[in-house]
């Protein structure tokens, strides 16, 4: 309970006013395509130089937890997932928005980011040192298998076919092979300069969700543009609170998953909402309903990813290894100020890692205030006439993209892929499990060329990846997630078939 | 009207040449911008910030520098650009590491050569150690040698990818000491060798001085060697692998510093390799340079001129059998 003695830190005028000002501007960041969270934060190190640590990291902590939630803005409202970390978020967020229902899906989506938050930053407190050795369990081995353990989801994530759902994977995979390869040291399908660097995961994530949609857009022309404009619903905020609270499964789920996963070096953030979703879907007896605008599904995403954000510094300030990217640029951010992580953080420096932790709890407050306030305005971007959407649509797909890193390249490649996926969409095909396919096939590449160069060196293949408890836990899970696909479109499957049979 | 646009145009030629034949002594009139080749956040980047932020004084460029990043494939995205794209007109700065930038260039597949760049000054040196658990049985080099030596291939020990600092450490050591090891590389840069270590994924490491400084004061790793000349400041405790016998020098220290594209007018070389080795020097950059546990190495234009001749013959012969 020793956080509480640092509260007083964080609510002195010039703090309280940073801590509001990084949450603002995080919020109004993580709803512009491109500026992910860590590129958030690592512009704002520079403004930390000349502050106090424990003021300086206040306005970074503010600054990860709002963005995180921000991305949800554009997730839902444009189709363009900040971060992959929103993915999940626009499956559900979107459709509900393209229903009118919009404000009802940001709500929600706050509220969920405050319940994950809150609990992930609970978790980050109350259990830190059993945490951190939970986090260096994973191995090559068990990275690997956690990969194949995501790819396994890929069905439920397309609500049409399992086969085109695979196909789509495969698909993302092959282009995350796409660059230069720092395991072997090759080039591989590098057939133009801009890709020399890979596909940016950001770049194709504006391109496959958002480009397909103002390609149709634009093809709807703009004589019917009055014709069916969009009657946008106000959602009081005491029924998203009622709302949440009946939909209690997806919001644990959301919560634990996204906090165990969270833990994760390296892999954690990124897939945190997509296997939250997919937990909720197989275990909601609503499950049909997802993909069409169901709260379950954005609450289960939303409160993931924000759940992670606490967890996710774990390795960072009790090992001091950063576990995420992010959480590298919050090092850099301690270290300017000669902070040390490691164990003997809260001893050393408890004002400083205290206030920082406090600063995030206070920070979901706020976020969740100020983004239930500005729920209700933003929602209305769905009246925005469809051809003038397409336009300001693809004006910001391009800057983001140009912005990730500030290279041409990127904005090629996202046009192309999101014309790519144009044509796939016409055929059936959907973005998200072409996403985590291109997401998880490095994860999963990468560990099994390292695990396999130590399996090499020691035991060999076999005992290395496929024996020792996690292993067998996780190859058990990927098995029953396999089986359960295969049930689920075998049972649909006869009921098609028997329909056939009446008619 | 056409007179006065052709005069105009006159005036304005007549302007450039002066600036031309006065050996640039306005420059610079506006911001400079710096390439970093790494990600924002990485450790490149950091201090790439800390050491051009005083750039705007009166006594340093008296203009700002600001920070442009272009990460990708080790960095070969930020260099390629660099030396194709960049306008080598003094405004377009670049971050070098050595000796990743000189060995990527001689295993191909890269636009730039150390020909392609003009350096201007080095601001600092991040050594390479070897690390291993803190509970390993190793405690010196010799050990972790004479296991080598009794398990052939079997000695699994964690670096930051391909041809980077760590992994010519890794290949020097092994050369010195007449042994096979397995060098595994990690994508994620220091940090994720640093966990495999400190998680037992693997036996050993090499990694930055400046992340196993800090790994060792959170009590996970021990450090047993120095790949460098001499020892440390941040660790006088830790003896250079070549007190223990092993013929390893300081070819895999990471020296990051500052460098123009080839074909920069010599004036602006001039000026800069005068004016950026005494802003690096600057008070306030060594203060947080040092609160960050980044070892500073400042260099002139001359000294860094002379490091990339000798890197680059040193590193021809290490790579030439892979």
């Amino acid at each position: 309970m020793e956080f509480l003695f640092y509260f007083g830190d964080v609510f002195t005028p010039f703090n309280f006013g940073l801590l509001l000002l990084g949450t603002v501007f995080g919020l109004i960041f993580g709803a512009t395509p491109g500026l992910s969270p860590t590129m958030t934060v690592a512009l704002a190190i520079p403004f930390t130089f000349k502050l106090e640590p424990a003021a300086g990291l206040i306005l970074l902590g503010a600054l990860y937890t709002s963005t995180v939630a921000g991305g949800a803005v554009s997730a839902i409202l444009l189709r363009i997932p900040g971060a992959p970390a929103n993915i999940a978020t626009t499956l559900d967020g979107n459709a509900m928005a393209a229903k009118g229902e919009g404000a009802k899906a940001l709500q929600l989506s706050f509220l969920a980011s405050l319940v994950g938050g809150l609990l992930g930053v609970f978790l980050l407190i109350a259990v830190t040192e059993p945490l951190s050795r939970w986090a260096l369990a994973f191995g090559p081995s068990e990275l690997f298998w956690i990969a194949i353990l995501g790819v396994t989801i890929i069905g439920s994530l397309d609500g049409g076919s399992l086969v085109k759902g695979l196909l789509s994977g495969c698909i993302g995979m092959w282009l995350a092979t796409i660059g230069f390869d720092d395991m072997l040291g090759a080039q591989r399908f590098v057939f133009h300069p801009s890709l020399g660097g890979g596909i940016n995961i950001i770049a194709a994530l504006i391109g496959l969700f958002a480009i397909p949609q103002v390609i149709t857009m634009f093809a709807g022309g703009r004589v019917d543009a009055a014709a069916e404009v969009i009657k946008v619903q106000k959602h009081r905020i005491s029924d998203a609170i009622r709302e949440l609270m009946r939909r209690k499964r997806a919001a644990g789920i959301g919560t634990i998953v996204g906090s165990i996963i969270g833990l994760i070096p390296g892999v954690g953030g990124q897939i945190a909402g997509l296997v939250a979703y997919d937990q909720a879907k197989k275990l909601s007896p609503e499950r049909d309903k997802f993909g069409t605008g169901h709260s379950e599904g954005v609450i289960a995403a939303e409160s993931a990813n924000n759940a992670m954000v606490g967890p996710s510094l774990v390795p960072l300030l009790t090992l001091s290894i950063p576990g995420s990217p992010t959480a590298a640029v919050l090092l850099g951010g301690l270290l300017i100020h000669g902070i040390f992580p490691g164990p003997d953080l809260f001893v050393n420096h408890a004002n400083v890692a205290w206030t920082f932790i406090n600063s995030m709890l206070v920070g979901q407050i706020l976020m969740c205030v100020i983004g239930l306030y500005i729920s209700g305005v933003a929602a209305k971007i769905a009246q925005v006439p469809k051809h003038v959407m397409a336009a300001v649509v693809l004006a910001l797909a391009v800057f983001g993209s140009y912005s990730v890193q500030t290279s041409m390249g990127d904005v090629y490649v996202m046009l192309s892929l999101g014309v790519m996926m144009y044509f796939l969409e016409r055929f059936g095909f959907s973005a998200a499990p072409l996403v985590l396919g291109l997401i998880l096939g490095p994860i999963a590449e990468e560990n099994f060329a390292q695990g396999a160069m130590i399996a090499n060196a020691t035991d060999g293949l076999g005992p290395y990846f496929l024996t020792g408890g996690m292993n067998l836990v996780l190859i058990a899970l990927v098995i029953a997630s396999i089986a359960y696909s295969a049930w689920m479109e075998l049972r649909s499957r006869r009921y098609i078939s028997k329909e056939e049979i009446i008619q | 009207m056409r007179n006065v646009i052709a005069g105009a145009a006159l005036a304005l030629m007549g302007m450039t040449g002066a600036a031309l034949a006065d050996g640039h002594a306005n420059y610079p009139d506006r911001p400079v911008m710096m390439v970093v080749s790494y990600g924002a956040g990485g450790a490149t980047d950091f201090q790439a910030r800390i050491v051009t932020m005083t750039a705007g004084n009166e006594d340093a460029l008296g203009m700002p520098i600001a920070i442009l990043n272009k990460p990708g494939a080790g960095g070969r995205v930020g260099w390629n650009w660099f030396a194709t794209q960049a306008e080598p007109d003094g405004y377009t700065l670049s971050a070098y590491n050595v000796p990743h930038f000189i060995a990527q260039s001689i295993k191909g597949g890269v636009e730039y050569s150390t020909d392609s760049f003009e350096p201007i000054a080095n601001w600092g040196a991040d050594p390479a150690v070897f690390v291993v658990a803190a509970d390993s049985p190793m405690n010196s080099m010799t050990d972790v040698v004479d296991f080598a030596k009794a398990n052939p291939g079997k000695l699994t020990f964690s670096g930051a990818g391909l041809f980077v600092g760590h992994h010519i450490a890794a290949l020097q050591l092994e050369k010195a000491a007449g042994v096979k090891m397995a060098y595994i590389p990690t994508k994620g840069g220091g940090a994720a060798a640093m966990k495999a270590v400190i998680a037992g994924d693997v036996m050993g490491g090499v990694n930055n001085l400046s992340d196993a400084f800090r790994a060792r004061e959170a009590g996970s790793v021990k450090i047993l060697g120095v790949f460098d000349l001499e020892r440390n400041a941040f660790m006088e405790d830790v003896p250079t692998l070549m007190e223990q016998g092993f013929d390893v020098d300081n070819a895999s220290v990471n020296f990051r510093g500052v460098m123009v594209p080839k074909g920069t007018p010599q004036g602006i070389i001039d000026k800069l390799a005068a004016t950026v080795p005494t802003m690096f020097e600057n008070k306030r950059v060594a203060g947080k340079m040092k609160a960050g546990g980044s070892p500073m190495h400042i260099m002139n234009r001359e000294e860094v001129q002379a490091m990339w001749a000798k890197r680059e013959e040193t590193l021809k012969e290490l790579l030439a059998g892979l």
